[in-house]
């Protein structure tokens, strides 16, 4: 699982590192409420609001890397009372680099982040390769693929 | 369970534990399959098996029938199907929230830019008497 989206922003890295990493500027993109200090290792929340329910709820996350102004990281969905780990979280990196006086922002949001793991865990994922994300969401797509020519 | 109700964080968190996402792959491969069986094939006890049977269960990705003693698991292919699609706006949600975060840091420049070193162009003109009237 991996998501990967990059934009070129006409403003110099650190404007874009404050948007990024600042809790009163990521409550205006991010959810409703962000409570969190950019230091390796801090818990905060995110919370949502969802509109038409008038509901709430919240989602944990742990900072991992901050390196100003170029690399910003944590993980989020992982289970309650659990510590965020590769192998239970989603890890969200944000990385700013200057282009000229603008500044190129990639997001990579990653089910598995492989280069944190030893070299142990790597062996042992790719052996049990079956519970790979990539493996089971190729499987999905050809599931949906089936699916819908059964279908149509 | 209608395909707009699922739970983009239900699924999320339903698949993002390694022995869940491995269920839900075994069950894809084969169809169909009972705690027991699945057990047989995985470090785990037919009781942890069940628990996470539960789990994915619960966001509509799979469901379950009672056959004589036995409960047969199977993948809801229109569940799966609304899955894929939420994964799909996870990915579009990421180019709205990077679409916002330039425009807030370029509008945070641009005010930065006026109050300090204005280029020559952007400055108001000097000889105006009423620089704040407008014309």
């Amino acid at each position: 699982m991996r998501i990967e989206r990059e934009i070129l922003i006409e403003a110099p890295v650190e404007v874009v590192w404050s948007v990024v990493t600042e809790p009163d500027q990521m409550s205006q993109w991010f959810a409703e409420e962000v409570h969190l200090t950019a230091e390796p290792g801090a818990e905060g929340v995110f919370v949502y609001r969802d509109k038409s329910s008038g509901t709430t709820s919240t989602v944990r996350l742990r900072v991992e890397q901050v390196r100003r102004p170029e690399l910003f990281a944590f993980r989020w969905v992982y289970p309650d009372g659990a510590e965020p780990q590769p192998g239970n979280s989603v890890l969200v990196e944000f990385t700013l680099h200057p282009e000229g006086d603008k500044t190129r922002l990639r997001v990579v949001e990653s089910g598995f982040d492989e280069l944190d793991w030893s070299d142990q865990a790597k062996a042992d994922y790719i052996q049990d390769h079956t519970s790979g994300w990539r493996r089971l969401f190729d499987k999905l797509q050809d599931h949906i693929a089936k699916h819908q020519s059964v279908r149509s | 369970m209608t395909l707009t109700q699922v739970d983009d964080e239900a699924m999320w968190s339903a698949i993002a534990e390694p022995s869940r996402r491995q269920i839900l792959d075994m069950l894809l491969t084969r169809g169909e399959a009972t705690p027991t069986s699945l057990a047989a094939e995985l470090p785990l006890t037919r009781q942890a098996v069940a628990k996470h049977l539960n789990v994915l269960s619960r966001t509509g990705m799979v469901e379950s029938a009672r056959h004589g003693r036995e409960v047969r698991y199977r993948v809801r292919p229109e569940q799966i199907d609304a899955a894929a699609a939420a994964l799909a706006k996870v990915a579009a949600r990421w180019e709205k929230r990077l679409a916002t975060i330039k425009a807030m840091a370029e509008a945070a420049h641009r005010s930065q830019e006026s109050t300090t070193e204005a280029p020559e162009h952007q400055r108001p003109p000097a000889h105006r008497e009423k620089p704040y009237q407008r014309e």
